[in-house]
């Protein structure tokens, strides 16, 4: 069991895709597919739609929160993304699809030293109040 | 604004706001005195919705407002493979924002237009490379903000008062320093860009001090630099000893602290990351994109006299992305005529990345922006060479990539 902050809560159930490289959604996600496409990153080619997507930390484009809003209404989003610190830009994406389509997905911060247990396969589960269960 | 005194958009973007506020942790919010809005990128569906919901319940911007490109240039989509049903909702999105107030400038480059902000003026910008150039080359003060988040700064004139809007977050984590770079290679006209690109990976999420520079950078340069490591890192704030506004010192850098990290940036690092940069492997070319962030009046007469009288190949496409604004100053400062002439073409509004305007038989692209050469062969599927202005140019004329590689083979 890990427990983290949820910056935005909610539940999801699925299983783990976990990198240690930052990512921008801008020139790094398809939305149409749900496909992590930056071919600077380890995970390109990778789908994440529908899984709990573990990322440290957005970087680039701005555009990283209109691609994964694009993402949630095309029902190709992750099912959560967990993250090192704070980072406003998943949660931005998330409270702006529950404003505009009523469909949000969990953004919660883990410690540094929970987020690097994590691995690609494990199958999570995210409570509404930040704890996150591995089976 | 929450409870709808000001209208139903600023009671929206108020509460999207407030709850950002949570997510930030701030306690209170600020004033701001302007915002640039990313959120003009048409993407789909949900961008064009979201814009249109807010200006359907009559939101107005309530503070002077810069709009970055779109998803489309207006009067110029036909000439490339847009299509129409992409052209129409990208302009829909487009008079969305307008209808708000704001200022079409169409640029991703706003600092190089009337719309500059101050040194220490509090704004909201979005745009990564707008907002790491404003905060580091100008001093002005913004967060890192992303779509959808800036026009709701925009709609009701106020941002979390946190992270970079204070001066206490404002000192730099980590120092980076040259390390037996020579001045000769600080001057060549690709080096600012390769190390943006560098720095953007060395920094993580902590904000990078370079130290070591010896020459005087020009604006396009540090431009290129704050575009590239906000491309491939997250750099939203960089300071450059004796160069950027609030890095007069090493020590001021810092604002006293000690840097968390020292990290030696050698000529050897510096070459690895240029040639990260170009991802094509043959000598092929089909296309030379300059413009990302958009040229700039100075990039225009830089390249005039490079073109001035020569033609370029029947098989290179020579492309140029810019604003309607430095076209026209380009237009009035008599320069634009040799480049025209040379057989460049120059998409106004957008850029290649944001509009999806490339026919498929464009696969070798050639640029001399770190921002294009890291986007465009993930968003494209091309491959991409980097090189200077010059080596563009003659490339272009050429039919086939030539650089000058002197500079870059010193050991």
């Amino acid at each position: 069991m890990i427990t983290g902050r949820a910056i935005v809560a909610g539940e999801a159930d699925a299983e783990a895709l976990v990198t240690h490289d930052a990512l921008s959604f801008w020139g790094g996600y398809d939305f149409h597919t749900g496909e992590i496409i930056d071919k600077h990153h380890p995970l390109a080619g990778v789908r994440a739609s529908g899984r709990i997507l573990a990322v440290p930390f957005s970087k680039g484009s701005s555009t990283t929160t209109a691609v994964l809003l694009e993402a949630v209404r095309a029902g190709t989003a992750p099912a959560a993304i967990l993250t090192t610190g704070t980072d406003a830009f998943f949660a931005l994406a998330s409270i702006v699809a529950d404003v505009m389509y009523g469909k949000s997905f969990p953004v919660i911060a883990l410690d540094p030293a929970d987020f690097a247990t994590l691995r690609s396969g494990e199958h999570l589960s995210i409570e509404a109040s930040g704890v996150i269960h591995r089976r | 604004m929450v409870n709808g005194e000001g209208g139903p958009a600023q009671a929206l973007a108020m509460s999207i706001l407030v709850r950002m506020a949570d997510v930030y942790g701030a306690t209170e919010l600020m004033d701001i005195s302007q915002a640039h809005i990313d959120s003009t990128i048409y993407l789909g569906d949900a961008t064009l919705e979201f814009a249109e919901r807010l200006a359907s319940l009559g939101a107005r911007v309530v503070v002077p407002t810069s709009l970055n490109v779109s998803g489309v240039d207006e009067c110029g989509w036909k000439d490339w493979a847009v299509k129409p049903e992409w052209a129409a909702k990208a302009a829909r999105q487009m008079l969305a924002y307008e209808r708000m107030g704001a200022v079409p400038t169409w640029t991703c480059a706003p600092y190089q237009t009337h719309m500059r902000p101050a040194f220490g003026q509090q704004i909201a910008w979005g745009e990564s490379n707008a907002i790491s150039f404003a905060n580091s080359v100008i001093g002005a003060r913004t967060e890192r903000y992303p779509d959808l988040l800036d026009i709701c700064c925009a709609i009701t004139g106020r941002v979390p008062a946190i992270g970079l809007h204070l001066p206490e977050n404002r000192g730099g984590d980590l120092c980076l320093s040259l390390s037996g770079v020579p001045a000769e290679l600080q001057r060549d006209d690709q080096f600012f860009a390769v190390l943006g690109h560098l720095v953007g990976q060395l920094a993580g999420d902590g904000i990078p001090v370079i130290d070591g520079i010896v020459v005087s950078p020009t604006e396009d340069q540090l431009k290129a630099f704050a575009a590239a490591a906000a491309s491939s890192g997250r750099v939203a704030l960089f300071h450059m000893v004796g160069i950027t506004p609030e890095a007069p010192t090493l020590e001021a850098a810092f604002r006293g602290r000690e840097p968390e990290q020292t990290i030696a940036i050698t000529v050897g690092d510096l070459r690895a990351a240029r040639r990260e940069l170009t991802t094509a492997d043959g000598r092929e070319i089909d296309m030379v994109i300059l413009g990302s962030p958009h040229f700039s009046l100075e990039e225009f007469r830089l390249l005039a006299p490079l073109v001035a009288g020569r033609h370029a190949h029947p098989r290179v496409r020579f492309l140029i992305t810019s604003s309607r604004l430095m076209k026209e100053r380009a237009r009035e400062a008599g320069i634009l005529d040799p480049i025209v002439a040379f057989g460049a073409e120059i998409t106004l509004d957008t850029c290649i990345l944001a509009s999806p305007m490339l026919p498929p038989e464009i696969r070798m692209l050639m640029t001399n922006s770190a921002k294009y050469a890291y986007y465009a062969p993930s968003l494209l599927n091309v491959r991409v060479t980097f090189g200077s202005l010059a080596d563009c140019v003659r490339s272009a004329i050429e039919g086939r990539i030539v650089r000058d590689e002197s500079l870059w083979q010193i050991a």
